[in-house]
């Protein structure tokens, strides 16, 4: 965690003032997705498949990213741009696909590793919200 | 943590469906990132733009040839595995040794430690699983 693929962004960790994608919204959904993700891994520990909890927690992630990105688009409406366009639509395409990807790979393997792979999913998305901040607040790059 | 025995296992099923999820993430990422950068700012780092392009491509083969888990799909993703065991090692090499090879980061960079060690970590993986699921000698 010492390095981040751009140097810029590692000195941008405080919130900054006007970010559409940091805030109560994001946190909820870094939140919701570690929870998610504990749930899922005792669930595959159990050997249990995933079950409505998951699927349901899986929805509303989906939905909160949604309205994370509906929030960036406002910003960028409003004439803002993010610190670095490329990396930064980049992840927010990635991000609103991951809850989706883990919902029909789970749906396929209706075993523990269907748990385990929600686990993995809800593991990753937490991280690209974090790039996703980085990216906007990123000066130059 | 008790493991299953299963004789015969196919790589699209159980934890090779796992690993098919992360490898689906990466190749997700990579495409729109190499996408976008090769849209938007080719001049900058033609190299480095199409070498993450090639990793995308890589992870999506991947993820196809273990989905697909027949005799064709585990030698495509046998090639890819190997490809990309040998991209990471090699571009983590050369972007130590010259870093102006690569004026901006790609997948492989300083073996993925941008991105957690995962790319180094998932061609072994996917190699580890490809053993382990391997048909037996005698078909009959």
């Amino acid at each position: 965690m010492t390095e981040t693929p751009t140097p810029v962004a590692s000195m941008t960790s405080a919130a900054a003032a006007g970010s559409p994608v940091d805030g109560i919204l994001a946190t909820a959904t870094i939140v919701l997705s570690l929870v998610l993700a504990v749930w899922a891994l005792v669930a595959a520990m159990r050997n249990r498949p995933p079950d409505r909890v998951q699927v349901a927690g899986l929805a509303v992630l989906e939905l909160g990213l949604l309205a994370l990105t509906v929030a960036a688009l406002v910003a960028l409406g409003g004439g803002e741009r993010p610190g670095e366009p490329g990396a930064f639509f980049g992840y927010l395409v990635t991000l609103v696909c991951l809850p989706a990807l883990a919902w029909v790979l789970a749906r396929m393997e209706p075993t523990r590793w269907g748990s385990a792979i929600i686990c993995a999913i809800c593991l990753v998305t937490p991280v690209v919200v974090v790039r996703l901040q980085q990216t906007w607040e990123a000066l130059g790059g | 943590m008790a493991e299953t025995k299963t004789p015969r296992l196919a790589t699209n099923s159980g934890p090779g469906r796992l690993l098919i999820a992360v490898y689906l993430v990466f190749a997700i990422a990579a495409t729109s990132r190499a996408g976008l950068q090769i849209a938007t700012k080719f001049d900058e780092a033609p190299v480095a733009y199409l070498l993450s392009a090639l990793a995308a491509l890589i992870y999506i083969v991947a993820a196809v040839g273990l989905a697909r888990a027949g005799h064709a799909g585990r030698r495509i993703a046998l090639a890819c595995c190997a490809v990309e065991l040998v991209g990471v090692v090699g571009v983590g090499a050369l972007s130590l040794v010259d870093p102006d090879l690569f004026p901006d980061e790609t997948v492989w960079s300083q073996f993925g430690s941008g991105y957690g060690y995962v790319p180094l970590l998932l061609p072994v993986l996917g190699l580890l699983w490809l053993w382990h699921t391997r048909p037996h000698p005698h078909p009959h």
